[in-house]
């Protein structure tokens, strides 16, 4: 009853996904492949003194990334400083400068990560003007990186991959903004909140006096979910009833929050000019979906225990009005895409159950991924696969016709090393460094032993792939976290796109060989069912021995 | 030169194999014991740190070995092995570990051995060659007015002073004393020293067939050689460079696989660092042999030890084949071929087209068009002209004996070949348009006979022959007797002969097996359009070059390239030499001249054009090779982690069993296991390497498929079987 509930519900999303595929996927393959500016975004340019019409090359595009974002770090920090002094910030003190730190990198690397209780951290100033502003634009920042290593792909021998001030702002005004606002209009209909009222205290009917908050939340809801940011207004996030009042708002924000990374693919395949090729990422990302979704409801379903059997399923940690399948699928929707959002407590889905979240970040979040970071993810393994695949036939492997030689293996290589190593090296340094150990074990974990393990693991898992989603037991707003979660959402956001913004200047570089009989074909299931092996291998042989000593101990027990 | 009518390409004798079979081949490629036993002393001199760092995989074996060879001797004096995760180690088991880390890192060294021992000992067989003769310098050679140097002074000096340019004389019986080109004369050379052929192959000045290699012997007559290479740098040492492996560079293709296996290195060790820490809060830490272990089982030993061996062993297989590759990019590009450029004689059809018919004009007389087509034909050595004049032979043409004659050769541009007679008149045949051309610059050609012409010429060229016309020309200013219709100066065409054609069998099959595989033959011909469209139709070509110029030729293979392809040509001939050096698999002929040579990337020492597939063939094999063993080092990991985890921590979290699926007698036997099997598949493995996989043409997808169940699905498979098999042996040590 409840399984065919649960088809039921994915093949439903599955629906909506497919019938906005290609109209989305095309609307943005044509406007960042067209040549028109509209008024507003001419007039732009002008301010920032930018030819739009001006093709970079891939290290004047990156560094133009690395400097809006560095910009947007420096604001975001400095506003929450100043808290004190700005308007609407309901008497919220400054912000302390670690976690000052921590919040502006997390915001700005699409993580949205949140070592602090929003409810009674940040005022309405700094969530509006800072994170809010973040929310567009670090989602815009990485479907701009995607779409210039699609441009790699798609041109020969011209070594440029377009203009990210054009990008950015396309993506922004052309694309978030717009369906943010619609979003917005539907989440306020279906009862989430919109308002700057601050705090209301009202006398409940047992007498006692609670305090109810209030804020701009539908504004920020929308976004939250579109750009997988995943930054709740609320502490509780997505199980926040003023956030997600109902099941289908739940239901919305899946379909937003799996909008664009699901129809990149299209996009892709449009501007390289073979839809199919589009189609296969999209099947490998589908894959993998799939069957994460499956086992996590199926693990939860079948939780077993004493509060589970009363309970009729691992109820523990979800919300009623979702039930199992309903955080099911938004559990692995958040955490195959970026955006890390809850409407339930991953800490408390069931041991293997909650192992699940962990490998769907582990596999790079590529299934389908973040805003763009998804699709570029996924487009690097695509290398790798490729490239083993091509071996396999006896030939230099070519992916789009573009050679698969050693410096986009170098690129590829290096691209696959950088999450595990902070994942593993946050984790280990953080039991490794005996002052560190004392205020992790004393301060930070929550359930000691294995669980422990659990939570600090995906601490760093979730950091280092800006998810930003948190295992809950874990106390991060410490010195250690604040500072060792925000290196690892810098590099886990930077490095990559340094490397795949040089692979795609690597292609663009390159002139397009024809394709053959020889050559693999890179649209056929075989490709897709290779891809997820290689992503699905990679990740396994990387993350075995940890996940041993965590939650599959645990699950083993 | 010698042939009739085709542009860029020569004749390459009678009897040639069919395509496919090799008239020689070396050594097996089997290893036996008594291979291995003789690489073990190299292998165990490239345990070499120095050495080692150059393969970062396997330097990491052995420094896990140097440190728990280490650990082995001072365990003892420390109370025995460290507990590792939370359980105890038997005594031996630190030793065992060491042990068979050596093992693992010798047997990687021992496939490259190997490898290489088996090009040392070619290498030996051409050092001989290269033994310093006495030359006979000849001092200030003066080629026009002493070109057969018999009044030049002449000492005696080491073949090993010998430099570019100088001129010596070789007579019957003496080792020629440097690559060359002849200058004067023609001699019957042996180099079997060089191609392994007993047959001794004729050799003369002028024309594709000049060029003599250092170290084969003149059997008769005498040459003038003009040395064409510095001392050091001869044909033969480059070739003892090549086989002896020392010239070999990465390859890209396997500089880009060391980069990812590299990295795959560095993901394992980042696992193995970060695991004592993480391990040390939830469990209990695990002891430094167990992660020297887990370490060695999770990278890509496997590949990374027997990676050199597949790329010598690949320059090995041409070599067997009697292709020399200048580098291991060339044999790489081999696989990566999307077209092929092939000369249609020799390759597609047999060398030796027959004439079949003579054909005169209207107004000819037909015997005289036999006449004079036998006559130019009398100093033809090819197979065409011989056959046109044993045809005119057997019509009733009396053979005049040795005439007093200007013998015109053939040559690329003019492409007409004849005979100037004593009386002063000429007589040319050659490709129609050709001598049209020819005759044109005195004679005005009447459209009637044009269009007669015209007509016999598409008449032949539909059946697929070639037509050859035959014209002759007066002398200016007298009228010879048999031309008496002529006015002085004046030339006409007499007539067409028909030469037919003969495909060769089989090769319709290999060219659909080459499309199977992606790639496209163009066939080049001298021939007219006509022609080249019925053979091309016979032969299944993809496309044809008609009338090519050897600027055509390199035109084509420009133009392919801009759009993306790889081409792969056979040429000899020096204006052969820019299409050689332009393609991206050049294959000379060694029959060909120094430049061609020079020109190539390869040289095809039994000279046989057809090989050209097999070379493609070796390089794909080459990739699959690499690819297929990577794929299966990956894939064993899996059965590894299966048998190492649970035993890593089986003394803390017992519920891990349940991962135990090889149901491993104890953690300490699991672990071992693992390592000795990780050890003994290199061995297993080094024939594969050595040999290459099984290559099928087909298209990519379906080989994709076949070498994916093979080497994944294989490579998963293996080590459960292998390591419960090497478990049940290992569980009989004691403490185990």
């Amino acid at each position: 009853m409840d399984l065919w509930f649960a088809v039921l519900q994915a093949l439903t999303l599955a629906l909506v996904l497919a019938l906005i595929y290609r109209p989305l996927g095309d609307y943005m393959a044509a406007f960042y492949q067209s040549s028109r500016d509209n008024r507003v975004e001419r007039g732009f340019y002008r301010l920032v003194g930018v030819n739009p019409r001006s093709q970079q090359t891939w290290q004047s595009y990156l560094r133009s990334v690395l400097a809006f974002s560095l910009i947007g770090v420096l604001f975001v920090y400095v506003i929450q400083r100043a808290q004190a002094v700005l308007p609407y910030s309901l008497g919220f003190p400054a912000i302390p400068s670690g976690l000052s730190f921590n919040t502006a990198v997390s915001f700005v690397t699409n993580t949205n990560w949140q070592s602090y209780s929003p409810d009674v951290t940040m005022g309405y100033s700094v969530q509006m003007l800072g994170l809010a502003v973040q929310n567009f634009v670090s989602a815009a920042v990485g479907i701009a990186v995607a779409i210039a290593l699609v441009r790699g792909f798609a041109q020969r021998r011209t070594g440029t991959i377009g203009n990210f001030w054009v990008d950015l702002t396309r993506g922004v005004l052309r694309l978030l903004l717009p369906v943010a606002i619609l979003a917005a209009l539907v989440l306020l209909a279906g009862g989430v909140i919109q308002n700057l009222t601050g705090f209301t205290d009202v006398t409940t009917i047992t007498g006692a006096t609670q305090s109810i908050p209030g804020g701009p939340v539908a504004s920020q809801e929308a976004i939250k979910m579109f750009g997988t940011n995943g930054g709740g207004f609320f502490n509780a996030n997505s199980a926040h009833p003023f956030e997600n009042p109902t099941a289908w708002t739940s239901m919305f924000q899946i379909v937003l929050m799996l909008a664009i990374p699901f129809s990149l693919p299209r996009t892709f395949g449009t501007i390289v000019g073979d839809k199919r090729q589009g189609y296969a990422i999209l099947g490998a990302m589908a894959a993998i979906f799939v069957v994460s979704l499956t086992a996590l409801t199926l693990f939860e379903l079948g939780g077993a225990g004493t509060a589970p059997l009363a309970a009729g399923g691992a109820m523990e940690g979800k919300e009623q009005r979702f039930g199992i399948i309903g955080s099911a699928i938004f559990g692995t929707a958040s955490t195959l895409t970026s955006t890390g959002a809850v409407n339930s407590m991953h800490d408390s889905f069931t041991a293997l159950g909650g192992l699940m979240p962990m490998l769907n970040m582990m596999l790079g979040e590529v299934a389908p991924g973040g805003t763009g970071s998804g699709l570029y993810g996924m487009l690097i393994l695509a290398v790798i696969t490729v490239f083993i695949a091509g071996l396999l036939v006896g030939r230099t492997p070519e992916y789009l016709g573009k050679k698969i030689g050693p410096r986009e293996i170098k690129i590829a290589s290096l691209y696959i090393l950088v999450t595990p190593t902070l994942v593993l090296a946050g984790t280990a340094l953080s039991f490794a460094i005996p002052a560190v150990r004392a205020d992790v074990e004393g301060t930070s974990i929550w359930n000691p032993g294995l669980h422990g393990l659990s939570e600090v693991l995906y601490a760093f898992t979730s950091a280092a792939n800006n998810n930003g989603s948190a295992f809950a037991g874990l106390t991060a707003n410490t010195p250690w976290f604040n500072t060792a979660l925000g290196v690892a959402m810098l590099l886990g956001r930077f490095l990559p796109i340094v490397l795949v913004l040089a692979l795609a200047g690597a292609l663009s570089a390159q002139d397009t060989v024809p394709a053959t009989r020889g050559t693999l074909p890179t649209h056929r299931m075989q490709f897709v069912g290779l891809l997820v092996g290689v992503t699905v291998i990679i990740t396994a042989l990387t993350y075995f021995p940890v996940l041993a000593l965590g939650p599959l101990a645990e699950g083993l027990q | 030169m010698s042939t009739v009518t085709e542009a860029s390409t020569s004749p390459r004798g009678e009897g040639r194999a069919p395509a496919g079979e090799h008239p020689r081949k070396r050594a097996s490629s089997a290893i036996n014991l008594a291979q291995l036993v003789a690489a073990l002393p190299m292998a165990a001199r490239k345990l070499d740190p120095r050495l080692m760092w150059r393969n970062p995989v396997m330097f990491i074996v052995e420094v896990g070995a140097a440190l728990t060879t280490l650990l082995a001797i001072v365990e003892p004096f420390l109370g025995g092995p460290a507990r590792s995760g939370g359980g105890d180690v038997p005594a031996s088991f630190t030793v065992g570990i060491a042990f068979w880390l050596w093992l693992t890192v010798i047997f990687a060294n021992l496939a490259e051995a190997v490898a290489e021992g088996r090009g040392k000992a070619q290498a030996d067989s051409l050092r001989q060659t290269r033994t310093s003769t006495i030359a006979n310098l000849v001092a200030g050679y003066d080629e026009a007015a002493d070109a057969a140097a018999e009044r030049a002074t002449v000492s005696a000096v080491s073949s090993a002073d010998l430099t570019l340019g100088d001129t010596v004389i070789v007579t019957a019986g003496e080792l020629v004393p440097g690559d060359g080109d002849i200058v004067w004369g023609i001699a019957s050379i042996d180099e079997s020293a060089i191609t392994g052929e007993s047959a001794p192959v004729v050799r003369e000045s002028g024309g594709d067939r000049s060029a003599v290699t250092g170290g084969t012997r003149v059997l008769s007559d005498r040459i003038v050689v003009r040395i064409t290479s510095k001392p050091g740098e001869t044909f033969v040492d480059r070739m003892i460079a090549l086989v002896e492996g020392a010239s070999r560079q990465k390859t890209p293709n396997e500089l880009a696989l060391n980069i990812l296996l590299a990295s795959l290195s560095i993901v394992f060790l980042v696992v193995t660092l970060t695991l004592n820490p993480i391990a040390g809060y939830s469990a209990a830490a695990v002891s430094l042999p167990v992660l020297v272990a887990l370490l060695v089982c999770l990278i890509p030993t496997t590949i990374g030890a027997l990676l050199s061996a597949i790329g010598i062993a690949g320059m090995d297989r041409l070599v067997q084949r009697n292709v020399l590759a200048m580098s291991g990019r060339a044999v790489e590009a081999a696989g990566d071929v999307t077209i092929l450029l092939l000369d249609k004689t020799g390759t597609i059809t047999y060398g030796n087209r027959q004439a079949r018919e003579f054909t005169p004009l209207a107004g000819v007389d037909r015997g005289e068009l036999i006449n004079a087509a036998a006559l130019s034909s009398l100093s033809d050595p090819t197979p065409e002209g011989k056959s046109i004049v044993d045809l005119a032979i057997e019509t009733g043409f009396g053979n005049p004996g040795i005439l007093d004659a200007v013998v015109v050769p053939f040559t690329a541009q003019t492409r007409m070949s004849g005979i100037d007679l004593p009386d002063g008149s000429f007589v040319r045949k050659g490709a129609g348009s050709a001598v049209l051309a020819w005759v044109s610059e005195t004679t005005n050609v009447e459209s009637t006979i044009l269009d007669d012409l015209n007509a016999t010429v598409e008449r032949i060229s539909e059946l697929g022959g070639t037509p050859l016309v035959v014209a002759e020309g007066s002398a200016a200013g007298n009228t010879a007797d048999n031309s008496a219709d002529l006015g002085p100066g004046a030339r006409r065409i007499l007539g067409v002969v028909y030469l037919k054609d003969i495909v060769k069998e089989g090769i319709a099959e290999r060219f659909a097996e080459l499309r199977s595989m992606g790639i496209r033959t163009i066939m080049v011909t001298g021939d007219n359009p006509l022609t080249a469209k019925t053979i091309a139709a016979e032969a299944g070509v993809d496309d044809f070059l008609a009338e090519a110029t050897p600027e055509d030729k390199l035109a084509l293979i420009r133009r392919e390239q801009e759009g993306g392809n790889l081409v792969a040509m056979t040429g000899d001939g020096t204006n052969d030499a820019p299409a050689l050096a332009q393609a991206d698999v050049g294959v000379a002929m060694n029959t060909g001249t120094s430049a061609a040579k020079e020109a190539g990337n390869m040289v095809d020492l039994d000279s046989d054009p057809t090989k050209l597939i097999d070379i493609v063939r070796i390089g794909k094999q080459l990739l699959i090779t690499r690819g297929a063993l990577t794929t299966f080092s990956i894939a064993n990991d899996i059965a590894k982690y299966f048998a190492i985890i649970p035993a890593m921590f089986a003394g803390v979290f017992p519920g891990l069993a349940v991962l135990n699926v090889m149901q491993l007698h104890s953690p300490a036997s699991a672990i071992l296991s693992a390592i000795i099997f990780n050890a003994i598949i290199i061995v297993v493995l080094i024939p594969l390497a050595l040999r290459g996989v099984t290559y099928r043409p087909a298209a990519a997808a379906s080989v994709l498929s076949r070498n994916l169940l093979i080497y994944g699905l294989g490579g998963v498979i293996a080590p459960f079987l292998g390591i419960k098999l090497v478990d049940l042996f290992v569980a009989l040590l004691p403490g185990f």
